[in-house]
């Protein structure tokens, strides 16, 4: 019994003397990714993209600048405060960049990063005001902020019908998320003349919405934007189609507009409009080359029919984003092992241009994308896509943003956020 | 042998209702002192590293541990459960927001405890069902204020001084000239604070419930008509256990966001965490403040540990260690509850049993 009990004291205590051990010889890049909880059909795509994309480089080149990435995972059910804890675990292990993909772990974080000098970027979501580069040094969020998202839907509702006089709906996740492009809203309604009707959802609403279209039924509104996730997309589709809204006046953001939240619903769906910054399908030389060595082999828990849809191929960008910036800041610092500040360099100077995205096998995936000091946005042009029944296709072209109304509203909420925030650090660009 | 109280004479009677008559007892708790103070702080714990140790295990566990003997108070020792501690935790976390954002400059210790004494009365204001109801109707009642105050916490936006991101975030606050809360704050500056903290918070439970109060709280939870029948007035006695439980809790909301977390929104808050710090304290052992301790360490830091061990040391997803901590959690309650039904604290005592006798059984 004694000898037991010492035994297991011992195989207790070489365990945990080996978690210390950080793995030596490797570009660590955390991922918060939500494979449980609410979210998790739309998490478990982010999080295969993103990962994916990183194993074939570590397949396909032997990972960037000849040393292996190591994408690891920290599973957070799209919570906050478990977001905040992963943080708190990275914490000392010379992690390149934080991944939040959640605009509430974003908001928690965001404070903490310039002390710990990791930059974040959070591609599509967090915090608008984080596109003015010399408030906030340390958080990117290319391509496109949700408010200059906000300013391009409005525009091409106004190329549509027209938006002088009319009553646009704004159906939205009641968090931080959902929340996010209200100010654009306000500032806009007057000078444009429409009048916003908001609809809250509650998280634990999100798949009972019969109350909420009740009310969108009895006001009529002519257009309905949504700011939706997890669940709730594909709910919010149902009740509009169930309530007889018609669906191609019915447009979702870039993260209400993925396969998952239509696939279910098939040719009830159709006409259901969304905003995007990535194309869908697996025609890119990239992903046949990520279907080839990691999906294909079973190296990663991608099913073979993921890859090419929406969120897969966003999440995938997104680590593009991150490998160029890596590399770039290999190149700028002359070491192969990078630290997170000279990550935060390279995402400044990042170049995806045309012929780059070509290079890399992604011709005509997106809008060219270089990176700059004071903005931590870029342009940020998007398109809208069409549920056709069985895929999302493409629209329009480009559509960019009303700069000359986002770039104050910006300026002026990042002075906010700094107001009340002694020691802030901030940055002078060139 | 080791617990062996032949020959401690005891000539006083105050010397019989010390907090710890025993020698044994105040040697463990000088070295626990020692170990919490000193050696932790230089050397960690072993093959953890340093900012894990402190920041994902040693300061949530001493601020839950606040939580769990807050609750305790209110439901192991006078027997009035609550399903909404994690909202009273909200309270506090609110409430010293809004102090620190009118009064800038005050210090952050004395918002934490001002923040404790507002928790104190909103908690009060929640309690006062308890006085015509009790059992399974109580706790629809603090269900009832769990929601109500979740609903406050995001509609309220005066609450959150109408911050865009609707959530409320802690800025660096300094006390002689060192950092003591915020983001550039030191994790150590914050251990101490919280370990000390929750010292003084023990010292003066301990001390509450072996005196009169406390007392009259037991007997209202054993039996309420006799205590009545003996003189225990229900009112203040039901009472003042929701109000100095709610002053623990919200102390603790206070220190889990501006000495953890940094920033908070209402989902750190919700029904979910009141349903874990009341699996702390039935863990942990009703009515025993080092049940407390016990609870608040094994629901805290087991599942940080299976995850951690799990995903460096055997290589395994981090979504598949998140789902078998979960179950882990599940069933440690269910089993600890066939087992022993009066949780770690129980467990515990009989150690000490033993360890009286040992090497001999008898």
């Amino acid at each position: 019994m004694k000898k037991l009990f010492i035994g297991a004291i011992m195989t207790i205590g070489t365990f945990i003397s080996t978690i210390g051990l950080s793995l030596a010889d490797e570009l660590l890049v955390p991922h918060m990714t939500y494979r449980v909880g609410p979210y998790a059909a739309n998490g478990t795509m982010v999080a295969n993209g993103f990962t994916d994309y990183f194993l074939m480089l570590n397949e396909r080149d032997g990972g960037i600048g000849g040393v292996k990435v190591n994408p690891e995972e920290c599973e957070t059910g799209y919570k906050a405060q478990v977001g905040v804890e992963c943080y708190e675990s990275y914490r000392g292990k010379n992690a390149l960049v934080h991944t939040p993909n959640s605009t509430g772990i974003t908001l928690q974080i965001l404070q903490k990063a310039p002390e710990d000098g990791v930059p974040i970027l959070t591609m599509g979501y967090g915090l608008s005001a984080a596109a003015k580069g010399e408030t906030f040094p340390w958080a990117f969020n290319y391509p496109a902020s949700y408010w200059s998202q906000m300013t391009s839907i409005l525009s091409y509702i106004d190329s549509q019908s027209g938006l002088k006089g009319k009553k646009i709906g704004f159906l939205y996740l009641d968090v931080g998320y959902g929340r996010e492009p209200i100010p654009v809203l306000e500032e806009l309604g007057p000078k444009m003349g429409f009048e916003t009707l908001y609809v809250p959802v509650a998280g634990k609403e999100m798949q009972n919405q019969s109350s909420h279209w009740l009310t969108i039924r009895k006001e009529k509104p002519d257009w309905v934007i949504m700011w939706g996730w997890g669940a709730m997309n594909p709910t919010a589709i149902k009740e509009a189609a169930k309530t007889r809204f018609p669906l191609d006046r019915f447009i979702g953001n870039w993260w209400s507009g993925a396969h998952v939240d239509t696939e279910a619903l098939g040719s009830k769906a159709k006409g259901y409009l969304a905003s995007s910054y990535t194309t869908t399908g697996t025609s890119f030389p990239a992903i046949q080359d990520m279907i080839k060595y990691v999906v294909e082999p079973g190296k990663s828990k991608t099913k073979i029919d993921m890859p090419g849809k929406v969120l897969y191929n966003r999440a995938m960008f997104n680590a593009v984003l991150i490998a160029e910036a890596i590399m770039e800041a290999q190149k700028m610092t002359g070491k192969k092992m990078v630290t997170g500040a000279d990550v935060r360099l390279g995402l400044e100077n990042v170049k995806l241009d045309a012929a780059r995205l070509k290079e890399l096998g992604l011709e005509g995936f997106t809008a060219p994308l270089i990176g700059g000091c004071a903005d931590h946005e870029n342009g940020g042009s998007i398109f809208v896509q069409q549920w056709d029944g069985s895929d999302w296709i493409r629209q329009t072209d480009l559509i960019p943003p009303m700069t000359d109304v986002v770039q104050p509203l910006l300026t002026a909420a990042a002075a906010k956020y700094v107001s009340d925030k002694s020691g802030w650090q901030t940055q002078t660009c060139k | 042998m080791f617990y062996r109280e032949t020959g401690q004479f005891k000539s006083k009677y105050r010397e019989e209702l010390a907090a710890f008559p025993l020698a044994e007892d105040k040697v463990g708790i000088a070295i626990l002192l020692v170990i919490a103070y000193v050696f932790i702080p230089i050397f960690g714990i072993p093959g953890l590293s340093y900012e894990f140790t402190m920041g994902a295990i040693m300061i949530p566990v001493f601020i839950f541990t606040i939580t769990t003997l807050g609750l305790n108070i209110l439901l192991g020792f006078a027997g009035q459960i609550s399903l909404g501690t994690g909202a009273f935790m909200g309270v506090g976390a609110y409430s010293c927001y809004k102090i620190m954002t009118i009064f800038p400059d005050l210090n952050i210790i004395i918002c934490v405890i001002l923040s404790g004494l507002v928790t104190a009365v909103v908690g009060m204001i929640f309690g006062l069902p308890s006085l015509k109801i009790k059992g399974f109707y109580l706790i629809v009642a603090t269900l009832a204020a769990q929601f109500f105050l979740e609903w406050a916490f995001i509609r309220v936006a005066w609450l959150y001084n109408y911050n865009d991101s609707g959530g409320i975030e802690g800025t660096n606050k300094e006390m002689f000239g060192l950092i003591v809360s915020g983001p550039q704050s030191d994790a150590l500056t914050r251990y101490f604070i919280v370990l000390t903290l929750l010292v003084l918070l023990t010292w003066l439970a301990s001390n509450v419930i072996r005196g009169r109060i406390g007392r009259s709280w037991m007997m209202i939870r054993d039996m309420d008509i006799a205590a009545e029948l003996i003189g225990v007035r229900p009112l203040t006695a039901k009472l003042s256990a929701f109000a100095f439980s709610s002053f623990y809790v919200g102390i603790s909301g206070a220190l889990m966001v501006f000495f953890w977390l940094g920033a908070a929104e209402v989902e750190s808050f919700d029904v979910s965490h009141s349903f874990t710090y009341l699996f702390m304290v039935i863990i942990g052992g009703l009515g025993s403040i080092t049940g407390s301790y016990m609870g608040a360490a094994l629901v805290w830091v087991v599942p940080v540990l299976i995850k951690e061990i799990g995903k460096t040391v055997f290589g395994f997803d981090a979504f598949v260690m998140e789902n078998f901590s979960i179950i882990f959690l599940g069933v440690a309650i269910v089993v600890i509850l066939i087992v022993e039904p009066h949780g770690l604290a129980r467990l515990w005592q009989i150690t000490k049993q033993k360890l009286r006798l040992w090497p001999f059984p008898y």
